[in-house]
């Protein structure tokens, strides 16, 4: 870890503006994943800028269209709480609490989630060959201990995965992220936000260098009749998924008018594949019909030896969190499967 | 005496509890002396090979940055492996921090970087540039089981058992039995992660002496290692460890931050902490991956007719470590053909070292699996098999055992499980779509004594003070020894000061193997009774003594006085016998040698009886403990809140073992992948459920003269295969490889 100076940005220009005049400089929220990576000697930016100042701290504002404005600088843990978003989307709130420690989610922001970095042992380990870590040196992963990689979306240069659990909620949500940068502010569906490795896997996601995110805008459905976050994993609680599904469902009596599926932990973004979901529309909510609705997202998922069983996990998980989107009550907490 | 005064036997609570939750507690890393300077360790990247080039300029350049020690600027030391070797050190050259350019291992310390502060120091480690010649390495076990060898004997040896010589005809007896059952286990590696770092604060006193707070698990041992390799006088190191935040083998060795910040006090004339970090504290000794072969027989009737085990555990190119794998089946079942085999395979590792239950956790898993195995082949209840098998005598040594209450476990726990609800046929109990198994084991583990010494003092106030070298690993230590203590001279627990962890203060060994209250509880025990000698003896000559015709025998010690048994009224306080003295304070030394004539007829040991219900979700794999119960043996329990506590952590440790934890290793590189504990998976409170212990009424008038055994160990032993069987009795699934991950059960 290198010696920085750090600045406390006032508003969101003030900090937009401190980070063009400084090279190397980095954003800062609840430093929960940017600390780690500078103490692995990861990261090295000269200088941080505090954001935790720049918009409001209010998880929650509700907006014009009848959705909810979560404020990217409000933590993990004020946003899973709040009595809104635990009302109208409570898939957002359990997919959170799915996530990190008690802990972790008071420090950490909104907008620090979606750019957290992928947790593949190789990225973290600065002494061997990685592509996103340093592009072109190679990919140990995908000839090492590939338990926790991605079956879907891969390439040859990188088989990380995004390990987000807020953000396939809100993939799941089709929600739209905003951001402000030194050419001004635009929004990004929640889709586009996030990358495939392709042959740029340095790359995480579309945010451009000095663009800050200010706030995730939700459209007004928010699935809370029918909506279940299944997250499997190696512990009960504090580990990241090797699976995971956010489903939510409109029904009409047994018949599905409006489905959506995210699976998280299978791939470099939160996955999603409208074409099952168009499935599923007018059809009745079984386990059958998940589980064609799981051959069509699973489409052309490949193992690499160690995290092979994924592909019949996620399967399995899919129809399992289907049916337990029936019953949402039931959900156990941490998204422990329902009995 | 009466039995309510007595401090044995009574849950008292840990007695410097209060100053631990509060943070009061001063750790090795703790002690922030002025000047004090910080020391950051370099490690080696590759994992063989030679240093060709190390350039420190751009560290040192750096205002702060006081020193970078690595082999090329080292002071000349020791020269011979038994100045390395300390009191736990395996046959072979101990590994010599900084010693030339060679890397053995993937980890390996190869510099130090002194410096003002810490951030610092660890900053200056980046600056340092090092260029290796890379050479081929292997750290695979399984790739290299053809290699297998037997292990040296040497010193460790002697606490460590070789395998017993083959008995009868095991290939015979095993073919021509009806009953015939063969399996292969595999363990990975695993390390201690206690949750304190290693720290040492080595304080340079200026007249060539040194004291050092050291994470360890013998002060003793740490003196003597720095004394021999720095070829100081032993008088002159002084190492101190009153507290120690866990370490389950781990400080057993001296360690090599314990090295460098001794090295670097004594080079720099100034007082250094060095403090391995997480990643660095998967650089040192660990459980050794093993690969295990078991093939067991039986009669229709369940008799075990010839047991066959195998072993073969990892070591490193430098040491031989060992740990009994292969002989405790013999040891609980009376097979009249065996054939016990243990062996190594060297990698380019660091040398593995004890960790919890070593070799016992790891050798049980695989004779109970094979057990249950054999339960379901002969078609008989897995409890009942064990009973049908149970031996009174520890036939592998043709000896009795001093004490066995192992029954009492089995059945005592079978009941409070409720074992008879229980139906036969894997996959056959269900509760909503959960497949629900209950699994049973057995738990053995050895109840040694080693020498030790102990002072007790009466002091002026006339309270007690007893002395012992001997460190509290966080397993109730203090808190025993002053029980034990405040009951040898009557004494209420408030009077009574046990201090302890400082290498000035008496013999006591490596704290390890669940000998510590054994041992350094019988040291107590002597000396305590010594010193009543000497105050009855003072007493008996003090003017006008109600006790001049009495003998010790006829006397009690009680509220701090000595009481004449046959008139209560006729009484002297240790107060009044301190005055007779001339107002000075009482003292006695005393060492405690095992009895070994009398204890070699016996086999010694703790039993246990560990059962397990999981519940196993049918289409998603997941598995959890829902219920556990331990019930164990281990002879008389001084402190059943303290005992408890390490059964339960032991418990957990089980669950741990055989469901979550585990070292990546990735063998391309020749490293360990996982080194935080983000991704090194110890259990969280959402994994552990309902866990109860039974400690069984067992009397032992051999193993010692407390009666006791020792708990550290015993509690995880049994768990991983009861729970493994419970797996299979909920699935139908046997799978011997630990951790059992949820996705082999899909
Ligand atoms: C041990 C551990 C376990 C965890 N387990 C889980 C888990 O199970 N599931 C899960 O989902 N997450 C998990 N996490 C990750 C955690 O959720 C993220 O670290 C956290 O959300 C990041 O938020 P932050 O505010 O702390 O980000 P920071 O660390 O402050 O920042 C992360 C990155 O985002 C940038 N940044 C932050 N805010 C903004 C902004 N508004 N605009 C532009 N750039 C910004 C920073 O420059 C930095 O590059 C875990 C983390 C740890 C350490
Ligand atoms: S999978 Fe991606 S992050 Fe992991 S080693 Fe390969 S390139 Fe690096």
């Amino acid at each position: 870890m290198n010696n920085f100076d750090y600045l406390k940005a006032g508003d969101i220009q003030d900090a937009i503006g401190k980070s063009g005049s400084c090279t190397d400089s980095s954003y800062i929220g609840g430093g929960t994943n940017l600390l780690d990576l500078m103490k692995y000697d990861l990261a090295h930016p000269t200088t941080l800028i505090d954001i935790n100042h720049a918009g409001t701290q209010d998880a929650v504002t509700e907006t014009e269209n009848g959705g909810l404005r979560l404020s990217a600088f409000a933590t993990n843990a004020d946003t899973a709480w709040h009595p809104l978003i635990e009302e109208k989307y409570p898939l957002l709130s359990k997919a959170i609490l799915a996530g990190a420690s008690a802990q972790i989610r008071n420090m950490a922001t909104n907008g620090g989630n979606l750019l957290q970095r992928t947790r593949c042992y190789y990225f973290y380990d600065a002494n061997v060959p990685c592509n996103k870590r340093e592009p072109g040196s190679g990919c140990s992963a995908i000839l090492g201990y590939n338990r926790i990689m991605a079956i879907l979306g891969t390439s040859e240069h990188c088989i990380a995965v995004f390990p987000s659990d807020m953000c396939i909620a809100l993939a799941a949500l089709e929600a739209t992220v905003n951001v402000e940068g030194p050419n001004g502010p635009r929004s990004i569906v929640f889709a586009d936000f996030h990358r495939l490795p392709g042959d740029t896997p340095e790359l995480d996601n579309n945010l451009l260098p000095g663009e800050i995110i200010t706030s995730i805008d939700l459209p007004p459905q928010g699935f809370s009749d029918n909506y279940s976050y299944l997250k499997l994993r190696d512990r009960n609680s504090y580990a990241f998924a090797l699976v995971s599904v956010a489903t939510g469902l409109e029904l009409d009596g047994d018949i599905i008018r409006n489905a959506r599926i995210a699976l998280g932990g299978v791939a470099h973004k939160p996955w999603r594949v409208p074409e099952a979901e168009e499935f599923l529309v007018g059809k009745a909510a079984s386990e059958e019909n998940f589980a064609q609705a799981a051959d069509i997202i699973l489409r052309g998922a490949t193992g690499y030896q160690y995290n092979d069983f994924k592909i019949e996990l996620a399967k399995r998980a899919i129809i399992r969190n289907g049916m337990m989107a029936l019953h949402p009550e039931t959900q156990l907490p941490g998204a422990l499967p329902s009995a | 005496m009466e039995a309510s005064q007595k401090q044995v036997g009574q849950p008292l609570s840990r007695l410097e509890g209060q100053l631990k939750v509060t943070g009061t507690a001063k750790y090795s890393g703790d002690y922030q002396v002025p000047g004090l300077l910080y020391g950051y360790v370099i490690n080696s990247t590759i994992t063989k090979g030679k240093i060709t080039r190390l350039d420190t300029g751009r560290a040192k350049a750096v205002p702060g940055i006081v020193e970078v020690f690595t082999y090329e600027n080292r002071p000349s030391l020791a020269w011979f492996d038994l100045q390395y070797a300390d009191m736990d050190a395996p046959p072979g050259s101990p590994f010599r921090p900084l010693q030339d350019e060679e890397i053995l291992y993937n980890g390996q310390p190869i510099g130090l970087v002194v410096a003002e502060s810490f951030e610092l120091a660890r900053y200056g480690a980046t600056l340092v540039e090092v260029e290796c010649e890379e050479e081929a390495f292997e750290t695979d076990l399984r790739k290299e089981a053809s290699k297998a060898r037997s292990p040296k004997i040497g010193m460790a040896t002697m606490l460590k058992p070789l395998p017993p010589r083959p008995k009868g005809k095991f290939e015979k007896a095993y073919q021509e039995s009806p009953a015939q059952v063969s399996a292969e286990y595999y363990h990975g590696t695993e390390h201690h992660n206690p949750l304190e770092l290693f720290a040492t604060t080595t304080i340079y006193e200026g007249d060539g002496k040194l004291t050092i707070y050291d994470k360890t698990q013998g002060t003793i041992n740490s003196q003597l290692y720095v004394s021999n390799i720095f070829g100081l006088k032993y008088k002159d190191v002084r190492v101190i460890s009153p507290y120690v935040g866990g370490a389950f083998g781990s400080a057993l060795r001296p360690q090599y931050q314990l090295f460098l910040s001794v090295m670097a006090a004594l080079e720099l004339k100034q007082s250094v902490l060095v403090t391995l970090d997480r990643q660095q504290m998967f650089t040192f000794g660990h459980r050794p991956p093993t690969i295990q072969q078991t093939r067991f027989s039986a009669d229709m009737d369940g008799k075990v007719t010839a047991m066959n085990h195998l072993a073969i555990g990892e070591t490193s190119r430098f040491e031989d470590y060992t740990e009994v794998v292969v002989n405790w089946s013999h040891m609980l079942y009376p097979a009249a053909n065996t054939l016990m085999q243990y062996k190594l395979v060297e990698l380019d590792v660091y040398s593995p070292l004890d960790m919890r239950s070593p070799g016992g956790s790891t050798g049980m898993h695989a004779i109970e699996s094979t057990m249950d195995e054999l339960a379901y082949k002969t078609k008989i209840d897995p409890l009942q098999l064990r009973l049908i098998n149970y031996s009174e005598d520890d036939v592998s040594l043709n000896r009795p055992y001093s004490s066995k209450e192992l029954r009492q476990c089995y059945l005592q726990g079978a009941e409070r499980f409720g074992w008879d609800k229980r139906s036969p046929e894997p996959r056959s109990m269900r509760r909503g779509n959960k497949l629900v198994g209950y699994g049973m084991a057995t738990g053995i583990w050895e109840a040694n004594q080693l020498p030790a010494k102990a002072d007790a003092i009466l002091t002026t106030d006339g309270k007690l003070r007893v002395n012992s070298a001997v460190t509290d690993i966080g397993t109730g230590t203090l808190t025993v020894m002053t029980q034990i203590a405040a009951d040898e001279l009557g004494m209420k627990i408030e009077d009574v000061e046990f201090l302890y962890g400082d290498s000035k203060k008496p013999f006591a060994p490596i704290q390890g193997g669940s000998f510590t209250v054994s041992t350094v509880g019988s040291a107590v025990k002597v000396a305590g009774a010594a010193l009543k000698k000497k105050l009855f003896s003072i007493a008996k000559k003090m003017k006008d003594s109600v006790f001049s015709k009495a003998d010790l025998k006829e006397v009690v010690f009680e509220d701090s006085r000595i009481f004449l048994r046959s008139d209560r009224s006729k009484s002297v306080s240790f107060l009044e016998i301190i005055e007779a003295n001339g107002g000075k304070p009482i003292k006695v030394s005393k060492f405690s040698v095992p009895s070994l004539l009398k204890q070699k007829k016996y086999s010694r040991a703790t039993h246990s009886a560990a059962f397990v219900e999981v519940e196993v979700d049918e289409q998603l794999g997941i598995v959890n403990v829902t219920r556990a119960i331990t019930a164990v043996a281990a002879g008389k329990i001084i402190n059943p809140k303290t005992a408890r506590s390490q059964i339960l952590g032991g418990m957990i440790w089980g669950i741990s073992k055989a469901l979550r934890e585990e070292t990546i290793q990735d063998f391309n590189l020749g490293k360990y992948m996982n080194q935080n504990l983000a991704e090194y998976h110890i259990p969280v409170h959402a994994d552990i459920h309902e866990l109860d212990v039974i400690f069984v009424e067992e009397n032992d008038e051999i193993v010692n003269a407390l009666g006791v055994k020792g708990v550290g160990e015993i509690g995880l032993v049994a768990m991983p295969p009861a729970i493994a069987n419970a797996i299979y009795h909920a699935t139908g699934k046997r799978i011997n490889q630990l951790p059992i991950h949820f996705d082999s059960l899909l």
